[in-house]
């Protein structure tokens, strides 16, 4: 007997427990120490949090309990957006103010009950319009809870003249480290480079002229070189040659420049025109002219090839429609034999025989409309042909000199200050970043007609890659960013697998990746 | 007796006011960079709280904000405001991103005087100081997990303050602004022992 004694005595704790014995919840308590004093006083001193997480749109719920309820879970979850797995924050509950949200409901809801009592003992049909009016009412009390019910009764006041906006430049410096995959840096400081070439391509005819770029590199790895006045493919998958055009005698071609993807390959000539290959139909397109001398330098931004020429000047041709040229920029006094966009197209940098570097900002006012560049770098005391833009700082501009000059300088084209300059000793004929190191490559000239990899920032000089017998002109980097071709003087193509990514930092990732499966079997058998 | 009134720390409403305009330089100068509405070139490095906080050295800004924080510590010093809010918008859309409320709560200090302009804290300046650093470094550590200002933003502050309060020249009214699909944190909150102040972020969830 005494066992059901026993039974009876915890149902009867429990329930009283549940009802009525247990301690009065805070709400509760600071509900009644609010109704003994005035309500509107306590209404104002409490301050009530902005959190528009409950919002004003929301429908007024029918039992208070309930919404209160639904209120304190959707307040208190854990911001999702946490990039990279970052420190985890817990909000603080404290911006939620529950109490005075209980408490406005639950007095509502109780004014509310009684005038539907008093108003249903009178007439029956006012009752609807009534409860109408109460619920708009509700409605109003909160969206003042949710949002701004902290200055009732007050003034928000703002300065007149405005902070001004970011330019219209600027991007994120944090995209970063949301987007961007940054080339990890070798820690030792010495990978091994092979200081040989791969492979060496005969190219006769190969026009030693500083000031024209005669090849390229496509992303469906076709090699682009123009030998003379014929311009060739070279497949570096299968190694077939193919000729794509040959110029009448006195004509040559002057510049190629592959289209970012696709087998369009855009062709500047001597006469000042620009032609449009289709190379896997081995068909001319069209013929865009604009330019009064010959077109030493191509760039493509999508659907536009921009094109420098001995006159002077930089014209923006959309490939597109019939009026191609949409734009003309006209910075240079002299040829202009460097071109280049930055990895996010938002500057183009130009590089002139008039020492100069300019840069182009695009955003804004649109293509071509710039009548003045963004910044005009004269510090160079050579003519500007290489041309590299950091993949992953996309404000660093780095440019190489010519023989009287030599030197490469690093530019931050946000400002427009130099960041660095290191004298290379030797004429800067073409300037690549790698894409899996933090390195460039830079090809010279006279004395040792080397190609030299540089550790960046820090600009310590990793390995020289020896070979060509005569000045290195130009430089293209395959689509996977291993190989690097050199075209040289001496008539010769050299392919160096200098940026070949790290295998055992594959091998780590590997290790990693089979080591997490382990303990994750473990832990299921445990 | 004298001397013991000067040893003796004691900060007025005056000060506190000073300290929190201080604080708020500091902490917008701060949000600024930190959530690069502006290009890093713009700013300066300085010390202050055993911090290194980068300032915007931009013309405009600063003269904006000590215009504005010259007459927010005018009205501090009496007591008017309830919040501070500094709104960041897209400059373009004027869609509001993010809003960093600084609410203002009167405390009593030490209590010793009635005449409630004439009230005074003892807190020490040092460990306001630490109470503001620990808030800043808050500040800092948002990055982690606010989402990306992903387009060309402004900034704007806006000063709740109560009904009666007279509007300066060069100075509007404005309403209360709304963020879509928002989120709240909190951060740590510090006290002059004359004013508490709790800052709060809001922000727009990226969907």
């Amino acid at each position: 007997m005494s066992q059901f004694n026993f039974v009876s005595d915890l149902q009867n704790a429990l329930i009283k427990d549940g009802e009525t014995c247990g301690p009065a919840p805070r709400w509760k308590k600071k509900l009644e120490a609010s109704l003994n004093g005035s309500v509107n006083t306590t209404r104002s001193v409490l301050s009530v949090s902005y959190n528009t997480s409950f919002s004003g749109v929301q429908p007024p719920v029918k039992t208070p309990g309930k919404s209160t309820d639904t209120k304190a879970k959707k307040s208190t979850t854990t911001p999702t957006k946490t990039p990279g797995g970052g420190d985890r924050f817990i909000p603080n509950r404290a911006a939620t103010n529950f109490e005075l949200a209980h408490f406005l409901q639950v007095n509502k809801d109780t004014a509310e009950k009684s005038d539907e009592e008093n108003e249903g003992k009178n007439s029956g049909n006012d009752n609807n319009v009534q409860a109408s009016a109460h619920k708009g009412e509700r409605q109003k009390l909160i969206s003042e809870v949710a949002q701004i019910g902290d200055n009732k009764g007050g003034r928000i006041l703002c300065y007149q003249n405005k902070a001004p906006a970011a330019p219209e430049t600027h991007t994120n410096p944090l995209k970063v480290v949301y987007a961007l995959k940054t080339p990890i840096s070798t820690k030792s400081g010495s990978r091994y480079i092979p200081t040989t070439p791969e492979r060496i391509l005969d190219a006769p005819d190969f026009i030693n002229d500083y000031y024209l770029n005669l090849m390229d590199w496509s992303g469906d790895n076709i090699v682009a070189v123009a030998l003379g006045s014929c311009v060739y493919l070279w497949n570096a998958a299968s190694g077939n040659i193919e000729q794509l055009s040959e110029y009448e005698e006195g004509d040559y071609v002057c510049s190629l420049s592959w289209i970012q993807e696709g087998q369009i390959l855009a062709i500047g000539n001597s006469s000042g025109a620009v032609e449009l290959w289709d190379c896997s139909k081995v068909k001319r397109l069209r013929v865009m002219d604009g330019h009064s001398a010959r077109v030493g330098s191509l760039v493509w931004n999508s659907f536009l090839v921009s094109s420098g020429s001995r006159d002077g000047s930089i014209v923006h041709h959309d490939v597109r429609a019939r009026n191609h040229k949409v734009g003309t920029l006209n910075g240079h006094t002299l040829e202009v034999c460097g071109l280049k966009w930055s990895p996010d197209f938002k500057y183009l940098a130009s590089g002139g025989n008039d020492n100069l570097v300019n840069v182009w900002s695009l955003a804004g006012n649109g293509v071509g409309t710039a009548t003045e560049p963004l910044h005009k770098f004269n510090e160079h005391q050579a003519a500007v042909r290489a041309l590299a833009w950091c993949p992953w700082q996309p404000t660093t501009l780095a440019s190489g000199g010519g023989t009287a000059d030599r030197c490469i300088k690093f530019w931050n084209v946000c400002n427009g200050t130099l960041i660095k300059s290191v004298d290379s000793k030797s004429q800067v004929c073409s300037l690549l970043f790698s894409r899996h190191y933090k390195e460039l490559i830079s090809a010279h000239g006279f004395a040792n007609n080397q190609l030299t990899i540089w550790k960046y920032p820090t600009m310590i000089k990793q390995a020289d890659l020896t070979g060509h017998t005569s000045r290195v002109l130009q430089m293209a980097m395959s689509p996977d960013g291993s190989t690097v071709i050199s075209a040289g003087a001496d008539e010769t193509l050299r392919l160096w697998n200098c940026f070949a990514p790290d295998p055992l930092a594959s091998k780590k990732v590997a290790n990693v990746s089979s080591n997490a499966k382990k303990s994750v079997f473990r832990q299921s058998i445990r | 007796m004298s001397t013991s009134q000067a040893t003796k720390n004691c900060i007025t409403l005056k000060g506190s006011a000073t300290i929190i305009v201080e604080y708020l330089k500091y902490g917008i100068n701060s949000i600024l960079f930190q959530r690069g509405i502006y290009p890093a070139e713009n700013f300066d490095s300085t010390q202050q709280y055993g911090l290194t906080i980068l300032m915007s050295k931009d013309p405009k800004i600063t003269s904006f904000l000590q215009n504005v924080l010259t007459q927010t510590e005018e009205w501090l010093a009496k007591n008017m405001i309830n919040k501070i809010s500094m709104v960041i918008t897209n400059a373009h859309t004027k869609e509001v991103l993010e809003c960093w409320d600084f609410k203002m709560q009167a405390e009593v200090g030490d209590g010793e005087t009635g005449d409630p302009t004439k009230l005074t804290s003892s807190k020490e300046l040092s460990r306001i100081q630490n109470e503001i650093r620990d808030v800043m470094r808050q500040i800092s550590a948002t990055v982690s997990y606010l989402p990306l200002l992903d387009c060309i933003c402004t900034f704007d502050v806006m000063i709740h303050t109560l009904q009666n309060t007279e509007i300066p020249a060069q100075w509007d009214e404005t309403g209360a602004v709304f963020i879509q699909n928002a989120q709240a944190v909190q951060l740590r909150s510090f006290s002059t022992g004359l004013h508490k102040v709790d800052t709060v972020v809001n922000y727009k969830m990226s969907s």
